[in-house]
């Protein structure tokens, strides 16, 4: 039996930038921070006229002593825009937990997230006690402010920038076969945009090491119910992102076509 | 638990709590917001489009937001009549809600195999989607020719001892005209409105932003345009009115009662607010005893309009 989803109003702790154009949001989260687990999403409302509908959120941390829920986003558009503006105090309505997060399974996992991917899997490597490695990519040294943020709750970070401003220079999926074969993993997560983890996932199956990828797609009603963000998988059903996902097996998603 | 006096109806013979619904596509089989709503406190749920055949829906984009509302192109995507019937039906039964089944067939004749089958205990009444401007085969040119409409409705009241509703699609010059069609033909009563088509376009990409190219507008974009043809169809029509089209809170429904609605179907609103319905309820139920009025039929088309 599935825990009960709750809507409420929640206020904002601090909505302050870490990077360039993303901002850390953390809110006071109350019922869902217990139940919250890596992997699952927010959907949040922007009380904004201009914002209709409400925007998902992957959760990037919770803090249960203190009931604080993080994500983590990126200006993208107009919502993410209008949030920018909120300030302490300032209540927004948080739906969620929702959706089916990570396999918490893996005895030596490895993390792999590209750019603003990575919120997700910070609360899983949090989740992970310190068992986790993180390969994390993204355009340039800016991008990827990540590093301090992960490393109290990781073991080894591999960076791969585009610029080679830090860490190697090229791409997650030019570093992954290396970091792969110096250590059993036996389990790779990872968030980003499609194009890599389709890479990724690619040369975990090649290496025959389980996958777990995080999915994105525009959504409505974020509970299953207007059929917006399906996916296709590969015994041909179709599947909902915000309720079947975000979190699926590589294989089950990402298949020969 | 006791029925609200003030809100409690007797609709087509269904009994209901309160004359709130939810609109088909907006709301899944209800049980996706059984931790939200009071699913038995509704009138009904109308649920997902259902087709004869389990149908994959629209590929890329599917939604858009848009001033005030968003525009949608999901193309019907359903698991067909013989899946809701075997494994949804029987599923949702537990929540003692009543079930309304909004059909879409691409002939006559499969308007009426679709009401024959879901002729069964557990669902009260029979939507007729003639207007999803989603799909090409998805009955568009059955909401738009009152002919084609007046034949879908004759083969469904031919196939089925349950009410059926014809659903109107706004993208017509006369919505009267449909109306009396519809009336004429034996829908027991009519719900309007379906979406506007519309359309959005990237201008980074110079592409549209749905996958499908145009979708169907709704939110409270819509609400004035709803209406003005609830109002419009009132007057044309005896059969009663389910109104729709961006009720966003029971200020919004009561328009509609004054327009001539005798119930009404909230749709997009529930992506905002999964338990507007409850809102809405209360909401209702708050009005009607601030007006001194014991029932909710005592705001059914009770729009006053000064004659020349």
């Amino acid at each position: 039996m599935a825990l009960p989803k709750v809507a409420i109003d929640t206020e904002i702790l601090w909505n302050t930038p870490v990077g360039s154009d993303v901002y850390e949001l953390t809110v006071q989260g109350g019922g869902i921070v217990t139940q919250a687990q890596p992997g699952q999403f927010i959907h949040l409302q922007i009380p904004s006229g201009d914002v209709f509908l409400r925007r998902p959120f992957g959760i990037a941390d919770t803090d249960e002593n203190e009931g604080q829920l993080t994500m983590y986003y990126r200006v993208m558009g107009k919502g993410t825009r209008v949030l920018t503006a909120l300030k302490r105090g300032d209540v927004v309505n948080c739906l969620g937990p929702l959706g089916h997060g990570f396999s918490l399974n893996a005895k030596r996992p490895l993390l792999v997230g590209g750019g603003m991917g990575l919120a997700p899997l910070l609360y899983l490597a949090k989740r992970f006690r310190g068992k986790a490695d993180v390969l994390m990519g993204g355009r340039n040294r800016d991008e990827l402010f990540w590093e301090k943020i992960f490393a109290p709750y990781v073991r080894k970070t591999f960076v791969a920038t585009d610029d080679g401003s830090l860490g190697t220079k090229g791409f997650t999926t030019e570093l992954l076969p290396k970091v792969l074969g110096n250590e059993a993993y036996d389990c790779v997560y990872t968030c980003g945009p499609e194009i890599m983890m389709r890479g990724i996932a690619n040369i975990a199956a090649q290496k025959g090491v389980a996958c777990q990828v995080s999915l994105e797609k525009r959504m409505a009603c974020g509970l299953g119910a207007c059929l917006s963000c399906v996916c296709d998988t590969a015994n041909e059903e179709r599947k909902k992102i915000c309720k079947d996902g975000p979190v699926f097996w590589a294989q089950d998603v990402f298949f020969a076509q | 638990m006791h029925r609200n006096p003030r809100l409690a109806v007797d609709f087509l013979g269904i009994s209901m709590d309160t004359p709130v619904m939810t609109a088909s596509g907006t709301f899944g089989f209800g049980e996706e917001f059984e931790d939200f709503a009071d699913l038995a406190e509704l009138g009904a749920v109308v649920v997902k489009g259902t087709t004869l055949y389990p149908r994959r829906g629209n590929e890329g984009v599917r939604i858009a937001e848009t001033p005030s509302g968003m525009l949608n192109s999901i193309g019907l995507e359903n698991p067909g009549v013989e899946y809701f019937l075997q494994s949804i039906l029987p599923r949702i039964s537990k929540y003692h809600m009543n079930v309304i089944v909004n059909i879409s067939g691409s002939s006559a004749e499969e308007y009426g195999k679709l009401a024959e089958r879901l002729d069964v205990p557990g669902v009260a009444a029979i939507e007729l989607n003639v207007s999803c401007p989603n799909v090409k085969d998805g009955g568009i040119i059955f909401g738009t020719d009152p002919k084609a409409a007046a034949e879908v409705v004759a083969q469904a009241k031919k196939h089925t001892k349950k009410p059926v509703i014809l659903k109107l699609s706004p993208n017509v010059t006369d919505i009267a005209e449909m109306a009396r069609a519809g009336e004429a033909a034996g829908a027991d009563a009519l719900s309007l409105i379906n979406t506007l088509m519309g359309m959005a376009i990237d201008i980074r990409t110079w592409r549209p932003v749905l996958g499908n190219i145009t979708g169907g507008l709704s939110g409270p974009c819509v609400k004035p345009v709803a209406l003005r043809m609830v109002w419009q169809v009132a007057q044309a029509v005896k059969i009663p009115i389910i109104g729709m089209g961006g009720i966003m809170t029971a200020e919004d429904a009561v328009e509609f009662f004054l327009a001539g609605a005798s119930a009404v179907e909230v749709g997009t609103a529930n992506f905002c607010d999964p338990s507007v319905t409850r809102n809405i309820i209360r909401g209702l139920d708050a009005y009607l005893k601030q007006r001194n009025l014991s029932h909710i039929s005592e705001l059914i088309g009770q729009l006053k309009v000064d004659k020349e």
